[in-house]
């Protein structure tokens, strides 16, 4: 049977982790390449192994194996394929086994790519990277396995277990429950893997850093090895919040995208983190300064993934969208704990030998190395915030006795003004030069920008913009984001006198990829501040029960109310849907048809409100049905909000992604050149 | 955070000709490590809320009228909706603070006849999806004179059913086959 085929090959691949941690360890301490090898071949056995073992798992999902409980638990015979294919990653067994075959991907990818450029490091890249994999093994394998099934006595009693007790026969549901509504949506559906590349990505930097201090290469090679899987970590990282955030718009009907939620801290403190090792990491490889911060930077996003995970697995924090309640909590918490004291343990170890000691010192504030800093620590402080925040019922009960939260008006007091203070460094620090600048320089490149900026407050004073601390917000915003565009344009028109201007664009950004996509990154900052600012800032609802034929009007919209109707889904949902014509400027501009989808099935969260949405650049007219008079079918309400410049956030977004993408573009011809320089290196020392 | 500090003055310390180069670095830092801590102290002070239970709402009178966040199982019976308004009423009951099983606790609580149970309105609010029996629902807002606690904000927490480690459809059909 498939149940048996996925038990064995993700006990195998248990097995196959550990081994290659102990064939690692053994081969770096022995300097013996077979045992390193062996390492690395076991370590490369996971990914298929898991391969086979999640493809089990679809398979069975697919064709409605409904005794494995978790198939019974996720899906249902009615579901969409789709829904069937992600149920994968829609309970807490499912996606453990997914976190893990990611990881192994991972793993496998850092493996291949850095095997010969970082070849001394390697022995401890796979012991740190398999130790992970083979910690949350543990936890699929021995803790929640994904294949348990069910099983029946013959006085009725039914029971899960892994392998069939004695005494009992398969126990075989006609259906299952089905996945959980609030889940059926494609953003939810792309959202966790996002997030879960993001957080398992963040395992390969941490592991470079950690065989670094392991093996005492402490020189450019981890810097040079994790930069690029940071990057692509914190690719995903983005794009899981983002996502994560639009699906919220979307289905959760709250009319926003971001409620300071300790789960979606939890994805944001690691970013956070990320964000300021991907800018520190430059003063590194420029001036050799801030070794010692750096790697500790890389070991806290680490420990903030596995403290995320943790925290959403195992139910300390209250929030929406946190799992129940399971038995994974301790052994993670034990994790989490061994890995913190490991890591901090090595990295003071090479500390205090003077092996992480600075080449360079800060000349001057203005300088862009000392920019950079307090880039950091603006990072560290929205970062500690943040995480205080999160976490303050806990540590509050624990040490005070009483447990105090913060909210969102925390958050917003806190963390907003970091942000603003963020957005100036973002508009100085590119302007500045390492070493030291002058305030003349300074001054004079920052002329245009600042004219731009002024012009931009005279058009926002003009289009009706009154409140003296908006205007200053949106000035300093959008200063950054004209100090960058006038960066950009300043290379662009140095080239172009040679070649077309379009050319000179592309050979640009081709030249200096991370420069250019550096820059992208920050206009889609900017682009997403500004959707922010207007979206919280400006932020108008109103509701109203209205009869068929009935109006209401918010900011330059009106609406009117049509009828009501009901429609029942293949899946089996019953939708209330009201349908709405929305005017502006006495035109029909769109219909709308927000619903309320109900789930007789489904136990728990059975019912989902599906706003409707009449979308423009300048603001989301955003329509909830509510409620409805069953019998008459005459009235119905509706909560209404108009959502300012809330499409800058998703457009910004896609800028980010961009950026990222441009700067994480592998560098055609000076690595190729490096790449063989280390080969060389790599094959020397594996003929030894 | 403080490790940039250290940074710095390590740094700068061994680039020992230029003191007063140095003593700036130490005072521009000390200076904007104040600012940001005085930030989270005072965001901490002005927005803290005392996290309880329905008990310790009621045994606390001090506590009346001031902003809390207090947590209690919802009971279904008494969930009203009056869409005109958009107001909720419902009445939940005492659930103890620590509990292994959630779900267990919060269906207990709504059986238990002594627990104390607390009114509830919660104005100008779509009605929550996840409102119904047995949830788990956590406010913000304030005990009223009349002893009604009226809520700005609702969170609702839907734990999975406690005895759904055993599919229901399994016994009913008795799956002799």
């Amino acid at each position: 049977m498939l149940a048996e085929l996925g038990i064995i090959t993700s006990a195998l691949a248990l097995v196959a982790a550990w081994y290659a941690v102990v064939a690692g360890v053994v081969g770096a301490l022995n300097r013996n390449d077979r045992w390193v090898r062996s390492a690395r071949n076991a370590a490369l056995l996971t990914f298929p192994l898991l391969t086979v073992a999640s493809l089990t798992m679809v398979i069975s999902q697919v064709n409605g194996d409904f005794q494995i409980e978790y198939v019974w638990a996720t899906t249902e015979r009615a579901s969409d394929l789709f829904f069937k294919l992600t149920a994968l990653w829609g309970g807490q067994a499912g996606s453990l086994l997914f976190w893990s075959w990611l990881m192994s991907l991972f793993a496998g990818g850092a493996l291949l790519f850095n095997w010969r450029s970082e070849r001394r490091l390697m022995p401890y890249v796979i012991a740190f990277t398999m130790g992970t994999l083979g910690f949350f093994l543990i936890l699929t394998v021995l803790i929640e396995n994904p294949f348990s099934r069910l099983w029946q006595y013959t006085n009725g009693e039914v029971v899960t277990a892994v392998f069939q007790p004695a005494g009992t026969f398969p126990a075989i549901p006609s259906d299952g429950r089905g996945l959980n509504p609030l889940l059926r949506h494609p953003g939810m559906v792309i959202h966790p893997p996002t997030l879960y590349l993001g957080y398992v990505g963040m395992t390969i930097p941490w592991a470079f850093a950690m065989a670094a201090l392991a093996s005492g290469e402490l020189g450019v090679g981890w810097i040079r090895a994790t930069r690029r899987w940071t990057l692509i970590a914190w690719l995903f990282l983005s794009l899981g919040l983002i996502l994560g955030g639009r699906w919220a718009y979307d289905v959760l009907g709250w009319g926003g995208y971001w409620g300071w939620d300790p789960v979606e801290n939890a994805a944001l403190l690691p970013w956070l983190t990320g964000t300021a090792f991907l800018h520190s990491v430059m003063i590194q490889e420029k001036k050799g300064m801030l070794k010692v911060w750096n790697i500790l930077l890389v070991i806290i996003t680490f420990l903030l993934v596995i403290l995320g995970t943790f925290s959403t697995r195992s139910g300390i924090v209250s929030s929406v969208h946190s799992f129940a309640q399971s038995p994974i909590g301790p052994p993670m918490f034990i994790f989490l704990g061994a890995s913190a004291l490991i890591s901090v343990g090595l990295w003071l170890y090479r500390w205090q030998r003077g092996e992480l000691a600075a080449e360079h010192h800060l000349e001057s504030w203005l300088s862009r190395e000392a920019l950079f800093m307090l880039n950091n620590l603006l990072f560290m402080a929205i970062t500690v915030a943040v995480f205080w925040g999160s976490y303050a019922p806990i540590f509050t009960e624990l040490f005070m006795g009483e447990k105090i939260t913060l909210g969102p008006p925390y958050f917003n007091s806190v963390v907003g003004p970091l942000l603003i203070v963020l957005y100036v460094l973002m508009g100085v620090a590119p302007l500045s030069a390492w070493g030291r600048t002058s305030v003349q320089r300074l001054g004079r490149a920052m002329v245009v920008p600042v004219v731009m900026t002024l012009a931009l407050v005279v058009v926002a004073v003009f289009m009706g913009l009154r409140e003296p601390a908006a205007l200053f917000v949106i000035a300093l915003i959008g200063f950054a984001g004209f100090v960058t565009a006038y960066e950009i344009w300043r290379g662009v028109r140095a080239r172009a006198q040679r070649e077309s201007w379009l050319l000179a664009a592309w050979r640009l950004f081709g030249r200096n990829r991370r420069r250019y996509g550096g820059y992208i990154i920050h206009l889609g900052i900017v682009v997403i501040g500004l959707g922010v600012v207007g979206s919280t800032g400006y932020q108008q609802e109103t509701q109203r029960t209205l009869a068929e034929g009935e109006a209401l009007t918010l900011g330059p919209y009106t609406m009117i109310y049509d009828a009501l109707s009901r429609a029942v889904a293949t899946d089996g949902r019953v939708m209330t849907i009201a349908q709405v014509e929305v005017y502006r400027d006495g035109h029909l501009v769109a219909t709308l048809r927000p619903r309320q989808d109900y789930f007789p099935n489904a136990e728990g969260m059975n019912t989902m409100t599906i706003a409707g949405t009449y979308s423009t650049l300048e603001n989301d007219f955003y329509v909830l049905l509510v409620a409805w008079e069953e019998i008459s079918q005459a009235g119905a309400t509706f909560k209404v909000y108009l959502n300012p410049l809330v499409n800058l956030v998703w457009g910004g977004g896609l800028i980010l992604m961009l950026g990222t993408a441009v700067a994480a573009w592998p560098e055609p011809d000076r690595t190729r050149a490096a790449r063989q320089v280390s080969a060389a290196e790599g094959k020397a020392l594996e003929a030894r | 955070m403080t490790q940039t500090t250290w940074e710095k003055a390590g740094g700068t310390s061994q680039a020992a000709s230029n003191t007063g180069q140095r003593m700036r670095f130490l005072i521009g830092g000390a200076v904007i490590l104040a600012a940001i801590g005085f930030l989270i102290l005072n965001g901490t002070l002005n927005n803290a809320q005392y996290f309880i239970t329905v008990d310790e709402l009621l045994a606390r009178p001090e506590l009346r009228g001031q902003t809390v966040r207090v947590s209690g199982a919802v009971i279904g019976d008494t969930i009203s909706y009056e869409a005109a308004t958009l107001t909720i009423r419902f009445t939940m009951a005492h659930i103890p603070e620590q509990s292994d099983n959630l779900a267990l606790t919060l269906h207990q609580a709504v059986l238990d006849p002594n627990a104390t149970r607390l009114q509830v309105v919660v104005e100008n609010e779509p009605m929550p999806d996840l409102l119904q029996n047995e949830a788990q629902a956590i406010l913000t807002g304030q005990l009223g004179a009349d002893g009604v606690f009226y809520a700005d904000e609702l969170l609702l927490k839907c734990p999975t059913r406690y005895e759904e480690a055993v599919p229901q459809q399994v016994q009913e059909s008795d799956a002799g086959a």
